[in-house]
């Protein structure tokens, strides 16, 4: 026993499974303390926000102290955050098809480099001209890159703004301050920012905030899950492989039927039919616990069957002992470290089953908790992947790779260690 | 021999098959035997020819395929758990190999705690439960105080078997199996197993029944000889009968196999370990 422990202990597999998940649920039972407060509360009045720092531009105003920095790449940078790609795309279209039309030379596509800002702005300052009529464009794009061109007119003005604030005694604005584009504020001195490391969500939540809560929710219902399998797959396994005979006939024949139906559809169906007003967290674990105990007991089964014609079973027999006590005490003990590798897969199971019985919207009906396979059905209809806000789901799919992956790790490190003959070197 | 003596395990075409269709496997075929009280009977046979499967229908571990099995002139019943708990009282067994006849789980204590319980022990107050057990220790030399807290694998082979002994001193039951009980140990240990295995007998009054695939040990300690060969009973009778004149081929074939110097048969027959005095 002890030198087993000692042998899990020096298994690089097991150990850097067990150090994945104990690293993953440490960051979960830390950040909240971090970062209290409800994960799924809307921070954001809007979608998908990228990731980033986020600060109030009414407190950065307001801020005491401003300082007057005159950095050189800060025009470089207004240019860039003035201009989006998509603009300089339509510039470049405009200015192609204008040298087609006009047959002016040097205005191809390989000649116009959409990332270089300054090229791009000469060319524009140089042709564009709403006096030629374009053909074939349509009336939407022409006024679009007429917006472009306004916008583009005053990029490099870099005149004051100057605020005004309501005064109600008076009833008039009064000018209260003037911010120059050299103006730059401590972002300490900022009273509300906030850092949103992925971004925020569909409903702009913060997504890390609500991966930690989800991931934490995932495990949980493969806990349960998982022990609800290992549970009714040991029982049915040491009956079915102790007992023999008839008893065996029967649960064989109800191991094949759930085998034969494989068991997604079935969880499928199942959680169908249970309705979405029953569907909660414990609901949907229970359920997928419920439909994937087979693999346990068939295991268990005939790691049973080889144990039932043992010596020590039969001198226990010889000895009078219950059915139950020889099962518990005799049997039991010889396939444990067999049904802790089952349990922990079973768990992994579990998890990826829960995110592919959301993904469907067949997981748990929440609005309380997220977890994994919520987090990546609520980017799925609400179109991260078309919008390309990749921090609702890369992560989430991260995280459940990641936790798959340290389970199953762990469970290979445990069968080196209880079957030698798999050891390798 | 006299005629008084009383059968106390018998059979009637007794008979086991394992598997069906192609895969069948008759390992016992049809096999009658009478066994007396008191004696000593032995089994010999080569390996697989049916030996530890007879006896795990004696023992009524294993369901008998075909034929009647006589516990003290009735017919067996151990249908019902209560009376397979009566039978196991009088009928008990060592098993061949005693590296996986331990629980490695469980203590060694409760190897013979258990046998205590059955007895009816099991209000007894704690010290008298060690006191019983300190002397079937001791029986079989072995230092109780040595063997509590200790599990199974910590033990050789030799002092697993003895503890084996031990159990059966505790239980004394009115039949004892023993199933080659001396062929997973060293042959030093061999000779001590048997001496135990006779002692017990003497101090309890039991029958043994003596699984062996070794003809000379067979002829050393018992009173009848039962041959079997792939899952038959080829030749039975007294020991005498058998090793100084063998019908059977088979027989013939396993006495030609035993090293023997200058008609040692005579010899030892005077050196056994223990006189078969019982009956
Ligand atoms: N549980 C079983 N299932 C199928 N065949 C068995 C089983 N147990 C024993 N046998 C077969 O029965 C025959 C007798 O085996 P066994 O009684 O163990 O022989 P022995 O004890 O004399 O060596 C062998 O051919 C063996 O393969
Ligand atoms: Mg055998």
């Amino acid at each position: 026993m002890k030198s087993q422990l000692k042998q899990i202990t020096r298994s690089s597999k097991f150990m850097t499974g067990f150090i994945l998940i104990f690293v993953i649920v440490a960051f979960i039972l830390i950040y909240p303390l971090f970062n209290p407060g409800n994960p799924l509360e809307m921070i954001g009045l809007g979608t998908f926000f990228r990731p980033g720092t986020y600060v109030s531009v009414y407190d950065s105003l307001n801020v005491q102290r401003t300082y007057t920095l005159r950095l050189p790449e800060a025009a470089a940078n207004r240019i860039d955050g003035k201009l989006s790609y998509d603009d300089r795309e339509s510039m470049r279209d405009w200015l192609i098809r204008y040298g087609e039309q006009e047959g002016v030379a040097g205005l191809t596509y390989e000649e116009i480099d959409t990332y270089d800002v300054h090229a791009l702005l000469a060319l524009w300052w140089e042709h564009y001209t709403t006096d030629v009529f374009i053909e074939g464009m349509i009336t939407a794009d022409r006024r679009l890159v007429a917006r472009i061109d306004s916008r583009v007119e005053r990029i490099f003005e870099d005149s004051d703004i100057i605020l005004m604030m309501y005064n109600y005694e008076t009833g008039e604005y009064e000018e209260f301050g003037v911010v120059t584009a050299t103006d730059y504020v401590n972002i300490r001195e900022v009273a509300n920012t906030i850092w949103l490391p992925l971004g925020t969500d569909n409903f702009g939540r913060d997504v890390l905030k609500q991966l930690v809560s989800a991931t934490g929710a995932s495990l949980i219902m493969g806990l349960i899950a998982g022990v609800i399998a290992t549970i009714i797959g040991l029982t049915f396994g040491l009956l079915s492989g102790y007992l023999g005979g008839i008893v065996d006939d029967i649960l064989m024949f109800i191991f094949n039927l759930f085998t034969v139906i494989p068991g997604f559809i079935l969880l499928v169906l199942i959680s169908f039919a249970i309705g979405q007003e029953q569907r909660g967290m414990l609901t949907v674990a229970i359920v997928i616990g419920v439909t994937s105990w087979v693999w346990t007991a068939r295991s268990v089964r005939s790691q049973v069957m080889s144990l039932r014609n043992r010596d020590h079973v039969n001198l226990s027999k010889l000895s009078g002992h219950s059915l139950p006590k020889i099962l518990v005490r005799d049997v039991a003990p010889y396939i444990a470290s067999y049904v802790v590798m089952a349990f922990i897969l079973q768990v992994s199971t579990a998890i990826l089953a829960e995110a592919a019985l959301s993904m469907i919207g067949l997981g748990p009906m929440t609005t309380e908790q997220a977890t994994l396979g919520l987090m990546m059905n609520w980017a799925m209809n609400f179109g991260a992947h078309l919008i390309g806000a990749w921090w609702a789901y890369i992560p989430v799919v991260l995280v459940i790779a990641t936790v798959s992956f340290a389970l199953n790790l762990m469970n290979t490190g445990l069968d080196q260690i209880f079957n030698p003959q798999l050891r390798e070197g | 021999m006299s005629e008084k003596r009383q059968l106390c395990l018998s059979g009637k075409g007794v008979t086991k098959v394992f598997g069906h269709g192609r895969k069948k496997t008759v390992a016992v075929n049809n096999v009658d035997f009478e066994f007396y009280s008191g004696d000593l009977i032995s089994i010999v046979g080569e390996s697989g020819s049916g030996k530890t499967t007879l006896i795990k229908m004696l023992l009524g571990l294993t369901s008998v395929t075909d034929g009647e099995i006589f516990f003290m002139g009735k017919k067996r019943d151990i249908r019902s758990r209560k009376n397979k708990k009566e039978y196991w009282n009088g009928i008990q067994a060592i098993f061949q190999d005693p590296y996986s006849s331990y629980n490695i789980f469980s203590k060694i204590d409760t190897v013979l705690l258990d046998c205590i319980n059955m007895r009816g022990g099991r209000r007894f107050p704690i010290k008298k439960k060690i006191e019983m057990m300190r002397e079937a220790c001791s029986f079989v030399n072995l230092k109780f105080d040595e063997m509590t807290n200790k599990y199974p694998f910590e033990l050789s082979g030799g002092q697993m078997q003895r503890l084996m002994i031990a159990r059966i001193f505790l239980l004394r039951p009115k039949i004892l199996l023993a199933d080659e009980p001396t062929s997973m140990i060293d042959a030093c240990s061999r000779a001590t197993i048997l001496d135990y295995l006779l002692k017990l007998r003497d101090e309890i009054g039991m029958t043994i029944i003596f699984i062996t695939h070794d003809m000379g040990l067979a002829y050393y300690v018992s009173d009848s000889v039962y041959i079997m060969e792939r899952g038959k009973f080829v030749e039975y009778g007294s020991a005498n009968e058998i090793i100084l004149n063998p019908k059977a081929d088979y027989t013939k074939q396993l006495l030609d196999d035993i090293p023997k110097i200058n008609n040692p048969w005579e010899f030892s027959r005077n050196r056994r370990p223990a006189e078969t005095g019982a009956s």
